[in-house]
């Protein structure tokens, strides 16, 4: 390469800090519609990951099973199927979301529901299920003997909603299907890098690269910090 | 029974066929268009070629600017594009040598079968351009530096229209992917002919505007300067670029069809 891995990430550095409006609209495409899909799948998988853990009925064996399938399911198939869907002849294509944020926002949903019932359903497996049932005892309605048991497992429902969000985030399969990488419009992270290391030019990927990076360095030392406190107890 | 010992001796045997490596005189890297991939025009032509010179052709389809991108840089031995201004400069800035054009096919205006902008009787491409910007219709751009979206910038240049206007999606994809996205839409683009005939099926839209020669698509073979990077394979690059401007695949170029229609016509002269 005659550019120079310097000069490259020089190049990038300076695109970062002179907030280059290409940039910043990549970046806020993809903060707004990770968010949107992670908001809105949020409550109700903890609600199904809560059942699935402390419930007993029919099926439950199935679901269980079937979302851990789905976690391990490539983004682009989960493309693939929001695509047939949307699309002109597809059951929801008059809607008309093909290559739209509104698109993007139900791939997104549909790739991190799986990872956010899975981790719930884990982490709230592995409560003491005494810290529920004394609560109920000490007659606390449903609503707050779920909250004392959200208390106990902060951090591994943090973990949960980290890993359900930085699995969107990143995703670059269903991002290109769906939203067609629409520059300013349907156009994040993942599709500008792909796309800018298919042009070769490398700066702004790599510009788009750090971002991810430091996101992710960021979220990962907060929890970090978060379990830090909650070392096993000696006593 | 399978005996253990043929089986292995079978599977090193197959191993070596298949995993040996080539010597590096033999093998040239050629840095070409999706088009000229994507068209089959290279699976028809390459194996003629390495049958008769012995070399092994192996081919990086990419766009026009990553191809120009990947010759400066030195990783490949030859390259073969489309677009003409930005190989001028490559040869100007002395890193290709020997340009020939070798061939040529025709950019063309897909857009919906009712054409909205009635862009069907314009004159001239700008004029096109011009309507459908006016008309509020969507224009798909593949929006990533490619041959074909090199040509599109200099049209919206020439119209003197400012490639901003609302219907206008830049989408940042290969051919392929973005016709089928200008079908999704019923928009409007602006695609080479040979990856039109290829989808034609699967697209409902039609050829608007068909701008003969102002919208020649020329492709040239450029070898790339030894000075610049002494360890090509220089030789291989100089054999690959003879024999393709050679009557024999000459007349296969003109030959080559797709679905009954001729892709590219041969054009060099000497």
């Amino acid at each position: 390469m005659n550019e120079g891995w310097l000069a490259l990430l020089q190049q990038a550095l300076g695109l970062l800090f002179s907030l280059d409006p290409d940039v910043w609209s990549i970046v806020s495409v993809s903060f707004s519609v990770s968010f949107a899909a992670l908001g809105i799948t949020l409550l109700p998988s903890m609600i199904l990951g809560f059942m699935l853990a402390f419930g007993r009925f029919p099926g439950r064996w199935f679901v269980t099973n079937l979302i851990q399938t789905l976690q391990s399911i490539p983004t682009v198939v989960i493309g693939l199927l929001v695509y047939l869907m949307l699309t002109r002849m597809g059951p929801l294509g008059d809607l008309r979301w093909l290559f739209t944020q509104k698109g993007m926002i139900l791939g997104q949903m549909m790739i991190c529901a799986p990872v956010l019932v899975a981790m719930s359903q884990a982490a709230f497996t592995s409560v003491d299920r005494r810290a529920w049932e004394t609560s109920r005892t000490l007659g606390a309605s449903w609503f707050r003997g779920i909250l004392t048991v959200c208390r106990e497992l902060k951090v591994p429902l943090l973990m949960a909603i980290v890993a359900g969000f930085s699995r969107i985030l990143t995703e670059v399969g269903c991002s290109m299907m769906v939203g067609g990488n629409i520059a300013d419009v349907t156009r994040n992270i993942p599709t500008a890098i792909a796309l800018e290391t298919s042009k070769g030019d490398f700066a702004q990927a790599i510009a788009l690269g750090l971002v991810l990076l430091i996101l992710s360095l960021v979220l990962n030392f907060t929890l970090g910090a978060l379990r830090g406190k909650a070392e096993p107890r000696s006593h | 029974m399978l005996n253990l010992k043929s089986i292995f001796s079978f599977a090193l045997a197959a191993t070596l066929v298949t995993g040996m490596p080539a010597q590096a005189e033999e093998i040239i890297k050629l840095a070409t268009t999706t088009s000229t991939e994507n068209s089959g025009l290279l699976k028809n032509l390459l194996p003629k070629f390495e049958a008769e010179s012995g070399y092994k052709v192996q081919v990086i389809a990419t766009g026009t600017g990553k191809a120009l991108k990947l010759a400066r840089q030195g990783d490949v031995d030859v390259i073969m594009t489309h677009a003409p201004a930005a190989e001028a400069k490559f040869v100007d800035e002395g890193f290709g040598l020997l340009p020939r054009g070798i061939m040529e096919n025709d950019f063309v205006i897909l857009g919906p079968k009712n054409d909205p902008a009635k862009i069907r009787n314009s004159k001239t491409v700008e004029e096109a351009f011009a309507k459908i910007a006016e008309s509020g219709a969507i224009f798909v751009s593949r929006g990533d530096n490619s041959g074909t979206n090199m040509k599109e910038m200099i049209i919206w240049n020439n119209a003197k229209v400012d490639a901003s206007f609302a219907g206008y999606k830049s989408v940042g994809q290969g051919m392929g992917k973005t016709l089928l996205m200008a079908n999704e839409l019923q928009g409007y683009t602006l695609s080479d002919r040979g990856t039109f005939v290829a989808y034609k099926a699967k697209l409902d839209m039609a050829i608007d505007f068909d701008g003969g020669q102002a919208l020649a698509n020329p492709y040239q073979i450029m070898l790339i300067n030894p000075a610049k990077y002494p360890d090509l394979n220089h030789k291989g690059a100089r054999a690959f670029s003879d024999w393709l401007i050679g009557a024999e695949a000459q007349g296969m170029i003109n030959s080559y069809k797709v679905q009954g229609e001729q892709l590219f016509k041969a054009t060099y002269s000497e």
